[in-house]
Formats: C-alpha cells, structure tokens, sequence
C-alpha cells in the first residue's frame, strides 16, 4: 500500500456483506444429499423436495407439540415415504430432532443457530472494547479481534501495540487463516468446515501446508481452548489467540496477540517456541470476558 | 498484599458502575447497574437518589466480588458523576425531600426565562462562565425550595441540604457535606476566580447558603467510608466531562479531548486562568489536585451524538443495536447529498438556538437508508467542528490531535470521518474507559497510589489513530452544506407553540 493516509482509509473498507459472511456460505453438497433419490432438476425453477423440506420445518414451528410422520405426511398431503426420506435428511443436518420415546419430530438445534448465530461485526468490536484494551496494556503487545470471512481472517478489531510509536489500524485487513493463530482459533471451532485443503500456501518454513496435520492440529487448538502461530506466516513473529463464544456456545470471533517471538516465547530450548504461559493466560482471560459480557458464561 | 488497586464509581445518567484498576491503570473489574428514568410529565426528568445510593453500593461490591477481592486490597475510592443532577435531603434522617432533577429536565424553563429577562442570558457569565440555562444546578435547586413545600424554610436553617450527585454519594459514604470544584462550577453558584460560594450569585438564585456543601479540591481524602466499605478514603470527585479529561491526562494548557457518548463534550484546558468565550463555549473549572492551583477549561456541549443513533435504531427502526449503524452505513460510498442536523431540542453550543428544531436536508428520490446512516454518523463530526473551530477562535490555538473516547469511539467509519472533517488526527487512547479512569487517577493521586501526573501521562497509551484523508475541497463542499442545513434548522418554534 502507497501513504500511511490511503491504507488507513482502504484498510478499514470492511468487504461488501461481511457482515453475515460467517453463516451465509451454504456448502452446495449438502444440497445434493437432499436431492439423492429425487429427480434431480437441473434448471431454474423451485426444487420440490426444497419446498417440500421446507413446509414440514414451517409445520414443525407452528406449533410447540411434536409431529408424527403420519401426522406430518397427513397436513401436507405427501406419501409417508417421501415424508420420512425428507426427515431422515433433515435430521442428518441437524435441522430436526426426534424424540427418543415417542419417535416424534421437533425442530433441530442447528436450525436455531443459523438464524441467529450472526453478530454484526461492528457491535462484537464494540463489546470487545474495553476488554481487547486491557488486553493489549497487560501483554503490551498489538490486540486483534477476528471473523471469518470466505475461509480468510476479517481484522474487525486492531489495538495499537501500547508504546506509541507510529502504527498503522489494520481495520478491513485478511489474514490467512492456516497460518495465524486468529485464523486456527476459527477454523477449529466452524461448524461449516470452511478449510480449503487446497488453498494452503506455505509462507515461511514453518507454516503448515499438510490438510491432514493442520485437521490434527485444530482439533488439538479446539481441545485445549487457544491457538498460537509461531513464525508461521511471518519469521521471527509469533501470535497467539482464543476463542469468543456467545451465549450459545457458538464461536462469533477469536481475539489474540502478536509480536516479535523474543517477547512472546521463552528464552531457551523448547521454550523458545513456546508463546510464554502469562501471555496465553491474558489472551484466554481476555476472550472469557468478552464471552461474559456476550452470555457464554453465567457468570 | 493490600491496596493494590484503585476503584471508581461512575454515578451516570443511565446507570452506576464501578471499575477496578491497577497501577498500569488497566481494568481489572467492572459492574454496572442501570436506574429507573422517571418522566412525571414531558421535559421532566427524575431519579430517585436512593435507589442510586443503593445501586452504587451493589456495583462496588459486585466489582470487587468479580475479582474476589475485598475493600481492603483497595487504596482509595474516587467518584465521578452526571453533572447538574440535583438532590435535597433531610440532614437528620438522610432521605431526600423530592426525587433528583436530572440535568436534562426543562422544567426551570420559564424561570430561567425571568431571571435573563433581568439582564440576559449571559448575566452572570462573567463569574461563574455559563450562561442561564436549564441545565445547571442552581434554577432546580430554586424550584425544589419555591415547590415542595416548607423546604425554603429548613434550608435556611441547614436542616435540608443540597448536593449534585458526587456530593450525595459522599454524604452517605462517609457523612460529610462537600463537594468538589468542577462539580460547584456547574451550578451558576461559584465563582470561577475565589473558586467560593458567591454571594451576588446566590442571592439572585435564591439559595441559602446555609444548604450548600464545602467546596473543596477534585483530589484530596473527603473523608473514610462507613458501613460496608468500612474504612475506604473516598479520595476524588470530579464532574463526568473533567474526569475524562483527567483521564485523557491533557494536563497542560491547549491539550483537549472530547467524550462521545448520547451527547458529545469537548473539553480543553486552558491552564490557571479562566478563558471567556465569546463564542458560544462554557467556562468550567477543569481540576484541582490538592493545594495546588486550580486548571480551567472551555467546554462545547453537543446535545444529540450518540442519543441520534439510538433514535434510529427506537424510532426508526432501521437497525437492531447501536453499532450496526456502521454496517448499514458502509452499504453506501457516501451520504448521496444528504445532511441531518439532529436539533431535536433547539441547537447547542456554538449556536445556543432554542428555537430550533431539527432537519433532513438535500432529500431526494436516490437517497436510501444508508445513506441516512450516514448522515446520522456525520452529524456528530460536523457538530465537533463547529465547536473546534469556535475553541480555536477562543483559545487562540489551533487545535493539532484531537483525543476522543466514549463508546462510540468504537465506530472506525465515523472516527475516521471525524478525522477527515476536522483535518487534524484523531487518538483513541487504549482505555476509552477514560471517565473512570479520571476518577481513579485523581483518587490515586491524593492517597499516594500514583506519586505525580507524570507518571499518569506514563500509562496513556495510543490504542488507535485515523489520519486526515480528505482532499481539501470535498471537506470544505460538505461544510458549506452543513452549514446550511443548520441554517434550515433555525427560527421554527413559534411564540404559540406549546
């Protein structure tokens, strides 16, 4: 970028709709799960068994009582057949549940999350705010709050590293999610799988190119709760992040730190690749607050 | 391990909250608690002092409680507060005679009206630096004793006692009856030169001076908690706008903030000497540490800021919460011609125009609401310059970096769009929590928990910065639009409106 000016200003031009970027990715195989044994039609017009997916969920939010598949198949008319076929899909997506007892249907969990799992980016800075400050005075390092958006990292969020000298708001600015502790803290916990086993570019040594490792790693990253990069997309840089949950549980960001490996590792042997333990303990607290502050936590 | 944290209590208009620091002057703890708005006929507004008392009291303990910690690992308490609101109470059994009068309620209107009638609303500007109006403490203080009936009598004997918020909560705290200057200076009682109750000034008010607290320094120890904080120095009051200035650490002359919250302050110190504004500005009273010379600063008082994005979001019904206003807003390059001048209750400083009322201007076919949004956010920095060019114009000094905190501080597209209107860069400092901070400062300083401001400027911190990047001409067009569109504004309200 050209002028401190212009790349404030361009940085901080968030991406058209990124808002909902998020949950609005529908992976189109999932699509065609619906449509196997169906006749597939392949040209505009309404798909029938979309329609047909579609009146028994608006059925079963109708009402607060559970639905039979007879009961189901009798209010819309269809062949029970079809009815279960239609069901059995909906519950392996997680749109509808059925009852243990009674075999009946309700409406599913994930169903609940699509609708509202999405925070503006702009109200979660404005929650994060005081939280990502304290932040960045404790670890005194540069604080970055992050979404993802299109199988990249979105800067929501960027707090000057507190020992002003001259920085630039990285505002607007995509970072590559493999290779940033941002980005890990995301991927292992998207209910989508928005990995591109493909698009994994190495930038230094360091980074991790392997689908299968990273896939190894992230499920280390969603067990233990944080994530770090340590010289992973820039060499002699470190970050390392945490998960913001809401009130579902549902991950809605990451926030995390980053500088230069000296302060953010220990001095000797395996400690030197390792991001200092206080440090990881402020970035953890900092995201339970938020996480507070959005209803994750009762307390 | 005691005394390692500093707490403030942050008595708003909307809610209380106590925030925990450390030494780097960092959040540790925060509770807030929100009080009951009382609207018992239109332009009135009340708070019942006692539930705040009791809502302070639960926020201290609930941010101590957060931490797990208790009132002895604090060195001080520090109070900052809604400037204006009015209490009297019995100073026998404690209990306030009438609910609070909150700085925005009007219903001194008309006897403001009669007192500028007697030589106009800057009569007595060049004492106390305000001009008549409804806001300040002293027209409430006149009504609640012409109103509630048998008060003027026992206020006359001490047995009824006034306090702005600050004054109330260290009353019950601790027991004694003082106030502190910034707060004293925004009651048109206080003279702004002996820093002292004026005579001229109180018998024009009508107020007995037997009623009002000792005005003492914004850092000092008041006095020790009673009751459950047992033994807490209560070390700092400072009215909300000085605190963030405090907070700002703009500790030497031409060094100014300003706070964007529901209306929008911009404060500069001016150093050891009042600066009489011939432009529309307040005088006030910036801090007192101590022994130590008084510092005064000019104020600009913008009403409508954030309160025009909550009225979008109620009464329009355009987005869900506050800060979405910026995602609506960057779904369009800019404000496609339209300007909104948010004069819902007439225009504030520079213009001080109670006769008008607000506009949309430059409508037309194209214009969507995105382009609204826009215009919402622009208001705010368009009323900034006008009031920094009016400050400019008093102080004689340009301004060069404007500090800003406040919530929506949060905004990048209005931050920068601030920036870009005023040409000068724009600081966020990395607690925007800098009204608190302020009080906790102050409060640190009189205990000894912080030994100087320097080591107070030693913790501010930039946490972010927009730079100017607007081409000349395209901010000096849009200027020149806002500035009609407020003169659209003026002139509205007729002798017969009600």
């Amino acid at each position: 970028m050209d002028g401190r000016n212009g790349r404030a200003a361009g940085a901080d031009r968030t991406p058209e709709g990124v808002g909902r970027a998020a949950w609005s990715k529908v992976d189109p195989a999932s699509f065609d799960n619906v449509e196997r044994g169906c006749t597939v039609i392949r040209m505009p017009g309404p798909i029938q068994s979309i329609e047909r997916a579609a009146a028994i969920l608006r059925l079963l939010a109708s009402g607060a009582r559970k639905m039979g598949v007879a009961e189901l198949a009798t209010a819309l008319g269809l062949p029970k057949g079809t009815v279960r076929g239609i069901l059995r899909t909906l519950q392996h997506v997680g749109f509808v549940e059925q009852s243990q007892d009674t075999g009946k249907y309700q409406l599913g969990a994930a169903l609940f999350h699509i609708g509202s799992s999405y925070l503006d980016v702009n109200e979660l800075r404005t929650r994060a705010l005081n939280w990502s400050d304290s932040l960045a005075a404790r670890s005194k390092e540069s604080v970055r709050i992050g979404t993802l958006h299109e199988g990249q990292v979105l800067v929501v969020h960027h707090v000057f590293r507190p020992d002003n000298s001259s920085q630039v708001l990285e505002v607007g600015a995509l970072l590559p999610a493999h290779a940033s502790a941002l980005g890990k803290v995301l991927l292992a916990n998207d209910p989508l799988d928005q990995l591109d086993d493909a698009g994994l570019v190495g930038f230094t040594p360091a980074t991790c190119t392997d689908p299968e490792r990273l896939r190894e790693m992230l499920a280390e990253v969603r067990a233990r709760g944080w994530a770090s990069d340590v010289e992973e997309m820039v060499e002699g840089e470190v970050s390392v992040a945490a998960p913001i949950r809401d009130r579902r549980g549902v991950t809605v960001g990451a926030i995390g730190i980053s500088g230069p490996i000296e302060r953010l590792c220990g001095m000797t042997g395996e400690d030197a690749r390792t991001p200092r333990v206080e440090l990881v303990s402020y970035v953890r607290e900092a995201a339970r607050a938020i996480s507070r502050d959005l209803g994750a936590i009762p307390w | 391990m005691s005394h390692r944290y500093i707490a403030a209590i942050d008595q708003g208009t909307t809610s209380s909250r106590c925030i925990v620091f450390d030494e780097a002057g960092s959040i540790v703890s925060v509770a807030q608690k929100e009080h009951r708005q009382i609207f018992p006929k239109p332009g009135w507004v009340e708070h019942d002092a006692e539930e705040i008392w009791a809502n302070v009291l639960d926020v201290v303990h609930g941010a101590l409680q957060k931490m797990s910690i208790t009132v002895h690992d604090l060195a001080a308490v520090g109070i900052t507060n809604q400037r204006e609101t009015t209490v009297l109470w019995d100073a026998e059994t404690g209990v306030p005679v009438h609910n609070a009068i909150v700085w925005q309620d009007t219903r001194t209107d008309q006897l403001v009206r009669e007192l500028a009638a007697d030589g106009g609303q800057d009569r007595f500007r060049a004492k106390c630096g305000l001009p008549l109006a409804t806001y300040f403490a002293g027209p409430k203080i006149r009504w609640l004793l012409d109103n509630v009936p048998g008060v003027r009598e026992r206020a006359e004997r001490g047995e009824v006692l006034f306090g702005t918020m600050d004054t109330w909560l260290i009353w019950k705290l601790t027991g004694r009856h003082v106030t502190d200057v910034t707060n004293a200076s925004r009651t048109m009682l206080m003279d702004l030169a002996t820093l002292d109750w004026d005579d001229e000034l109180l018998a024009a008010m009508g107020v007995p001076r037997a009623m009002l607290p000792e005005i003492r320094s914004s850092a000092e120890v008041y006095g020790h908690a009673t009751g459950t904080l047992a033994g807490l120095p209560v070390a700092s009051a400072l009215g909300d706008q000085q605190a963030a200035l405090f907070g700002q650490t703009c500790y030497a002359p031409g060094e100014g903030k300003c706070t964007y919250g529901t209306g929008s302050f911009l404060l500069l110190n001016t150093g050891e000497q009042p600066v009489q504004s011939a432009n529309g500005l307040l005088t006030t009273v910036g801090y007192k540490i101590g022994d130590q010379p008084a510092t005064y600063a000019l104020e600009g008082a913008i009403a409508v800021t954030g309160s025009l994005v909550q009225w979008f979001r109620d009464n329009m019904g355009l987005i869900a919460s506050a800060p979405e206003i910026e995602t609506l807003a960057r779904t369009v390059e800019d404000n496609g011609g339209c300007y909104f001048v948010p004069a819902f209750a007439g225009l504030f400083a520079p213009h001080w125009r109670g006769d008008a009322r607000g506009v949309i201007a430059g409508l037309t076919g194209y214009i969507t609401k995105g382009h609204l949004a826009r215009a919402v956010l622009e208001a705010t920095a368009w009323q900034t310059r006008e009031v920094v060019d009016a400050m400019n114009a008093d102080s004689g000094v340009e301004l060069t970096t404007l500090r800003v905190d406040g919530g929506m501080t949060a905004n990048n597209l209005l931050m920068q769009f601030l920036s870009d209107v005023l040409d000068v860069p724009v600081v966020r400092p990395i607690i925007a929590e800098t009204t608190c901070l302020g009080a906790a400062y102050a409060a640190g300083l009189a205990v000894g928990f912080w030994p100087n401001t320097d080591a107070l400027r030693e913790n501010w911190h930039r946490a972010a910065e927009w730079l100017p990047s607007m081409e000349a001409g395209v901010r000096e067009r849009g200027y020149r639009k806002w500035q009609k569109a407020v003169q659209r504004t003026m002139d509205w309200i007729d002798e017969d409106d009600e």
